[in-house]
C-alpha cells in the first residue's frame, strides 16, 4: 500500500471519529451530518498531504513534525470557521496529524528510484 | 644424573606432537584443537603475511584411504563458496607426508560460546538465520553437512556466522564416490544430541537435506532453550524442524530460514495456524507505537467531551 493510500485512508478514518464524537455536544448536534462530513474531508485532505510528504521525504521525525503542523493548521481554519471549540477542535487534529505523519513514515511502500 | 622438570618434559612433548611445517610457507603458532581424526593449528602464512588455520590429518597410521578423505573434504569446503561457509585457501603435504589443508582463520567464539554470553533472542535467531543461509547454499551444490552442532558454528569478531568442519560433510549422488569415501550402511555418523533418527540408526543411503535441518532444528531448540518466555511460532518452527519423520520437516533450509525471518519480523509463521486472537495480539505487538497513539487520541477525546458537558 502507497503512504499516500496510508494516509487518506487513517485520515478518513480519524476524521469520520472526530467528527462522530461532536453528538457528545448538545449544541451542535443538529449539524453532525455536515460536521462529520468536514471532519472526514478535514482528514483526507491532511492525509493526502502528510502521505505525498512521506513519499518525498523518508525521516520519521520530520514526517511527524509535518504531520503536527499540517494537523493543527487545518484544524485551526475549521475552529475558526466555526467561531468556537478552538480546543476541542484544534488538539484532536493535531494528534490525528501526529498519527497520520507516523504511520506514513513507518509503514507503506515507496517506489523505487529510477537509475 | 640430572631429571627433566616436568615442565620440560611438558614442552618436549608439545614441540614432538608440532606439525613440521618447513616443506610449506606456513610457521605453526599454537594448536587450536582435536578431534577424531585431524588436529585444527594456527598457522602464519608467510607469504601473504595473515594468519590461517590448518587442519592436520593426526591418526597413528595414515592409509590412502584417510588421506584421500582428507583432500576430499577440501575440495567439498572450496566448492562452497559463500560468505557463511569457512573458505579453504590451500591444500598440501607435510614434509612428514601428512595431508592438511589450510582455510580462513575465524576470530570469535562458537555458537555455545556466543549464547553463553547472553546473546539476545533476537540476534540468536539472526544468526541462526544466517546459518540457515549457508547450510542452504551447500544443499543447492548437493552438499550435506551431516555434523550441524553449535560448536560447528563460529561467530566472528564482527557479528559474521560461518560454519566449520565439512569433515563428514557428503556429496549427494557424488558420481565419482568409491567404496573409498563412502561412508557404509549401519555406520552412525555425527553428533548424537544434534543426530536425526534415521542418522541415529545408521540408515546413510537415507540421509539427504533433511536430516540436515533436523540438526538445525535442535541447534534452534538450543539456542531457545534458556530463553525466559518462548512463542508458540518460535516452538512450532522447532517441533517441525525436529520432525521424526523426513516429510513432516520442512523440505529446504531456505523455507526454515524464511520462517525464522517471518518470526524476527512478527509475521505470521507457516509452521503454526494462529487463532483471531493471537492474530490481533501479534499486530499490536508489532504496531505498539501507533497502537498507544490510537489509544490516546481516544483517550483524550473522550476527556474533552467530558470537560465540555460540564
Amino acid at each position: 500500500m502507497s503512504k499516500p493510500l496510508i494516509g487518506v485512508i487513517l485520515g478518513a478514518v480519524l476524521g469520520v471519529i472526530d467528527g462522530l464524537t461532536a453528538w457528545f455536544t448538545p449544541a451542535v448536534r443538529n449539524e453532525l451530518g455536515g460536521i462529520v462530513i468536514g471532519s472526514t474531508i478535514k482528514g483526507i485532505i491532511a492525509g493526502i498531504a502528510i502521505g505525498f510528504f512521506a513519499k518525498k521525504f523518508q525521516s520519521l521525525p520530520i514526517g511527524i513534525v509535518f504531520g503536527v503542523l499540517v494537523g493543527a493548521l487545518l484544524a485551526a481554519l475549521v475552529a475558526i470557521m466555526q467561531g468556537g471549540y478552538y480546543l476541542e477542535i484544534i488538539l484532536p487534529g493535531t494528534l490525528v496529524g501526529l498519527i497520520v505523519g507516523f504511520a506514513t513514515q513507518k509503514y507503506g511502500t515507496t517506489p523505487a528510484a529510477a537509475n | 644424573m640430572n631429571w627433566l622438570s616436568d615442565e620440560k618434559v611438558n614442552r618436549l612433548r608439545t614441540v614432538v606432537s608440532e606439525p613440521d611445517f618447513s616443506a610449506t610457507k606456513y610457521t605453526f603458532v599454537k594448536e587450536l584443537g582435536r578431534g577424531g581424526m585431524g588436529a585444527v593449528y594456527l598457522a602464519e602464512d608467510l607469504e601473504l603475511d595473515r594468519l590461517v588455520a590448518i587442519k592436520v590429518l593426526n591418526t597413528p597410521e595414515i592409509t590412502e584411504d584417510l588421506r584421500n578423505r582428507m583432500v576430499r573434504e577440501a575440495q567439498i569446503i572450496a566448492r562452497l563458496e559463500h560468505p557463511g561457509i569457512v573458505p579453504v585457501h590451500d591444500v598440501g603435504t607435510l614434509a612428514d607426508g601428512r595431508i592438511f589443508y589450510a582455510m580462513k582463520y575465524v576470530r570469535g567464539s562458537r555458537l555455545d560460546e556466543y549464547a553463553a554470553q547472553g546473546a539476545s533472542l533476537r540476534d540468536r535467531l539472526r544468526k541462526f538465520q544466517a546459518v540457515c543461509d549457508a547450510v542452504a547454499f551447500a544443499h543447492a551444490h548437493a552438499v550435506i553437512h551431516r555434523d550441524l552442532k553449535p560448536q560447528n558454528i563460529m561467530i566472528g569478531s564482527f557479528g559474521e556466522v560461518l560454519v566449520l568442519d565439512w569433515g563428514i560433510a557428503k556429496i549427494r549422488d557424488d558420481p565419482r564416490a568409491s567404496a573409498a569415501y563412502q561412508t557404509m550402511e549401519g555406520t552412525v555418523i555425527g553428533t548424537r544430541r544434534y543426530m536425526s533418527p534415521e542418522q541415529a540408526r545408521g540408515e546413510i543411503d537415507q540421509l539427504d537435506e533433511r536430516s540436515d535441518i533436523y540438526a538445525l532444528g535442535a541447534v534452534l531448540y538450543f539456542l531457545l532453550n534458556d530463553q525466559p518466555k518462548i512463542s508458540k511460532a518460535a516452538e512450532a518452527i522447532c517441533s517441525k524442524a525436529m520432525a521424526s519423520a523426513k516429510e513432516d520437516r520442512y523440505a529446504t533450509a531456505s523455507e526454515l530460514s524464511a520462517d525464522t525471518g517471518r518470526l524476527l519480523d512478527a509475521e505470521p509463521v507457516s509452521a503454526y495456524r494462529e487463532n483471531a486472537f493471537e492474530r490481533v495480539s501479534r499486530w499490536v505487538s508489532k504496531n505498539r507505537f501507533l497502537v498507544l497513539l490510537v489509544v490516546a487520541y481516544l483517550l483524550m477525546r473522550i476527556f474533552l467531551i467530558f470537560t465540555s458537558r460540564r
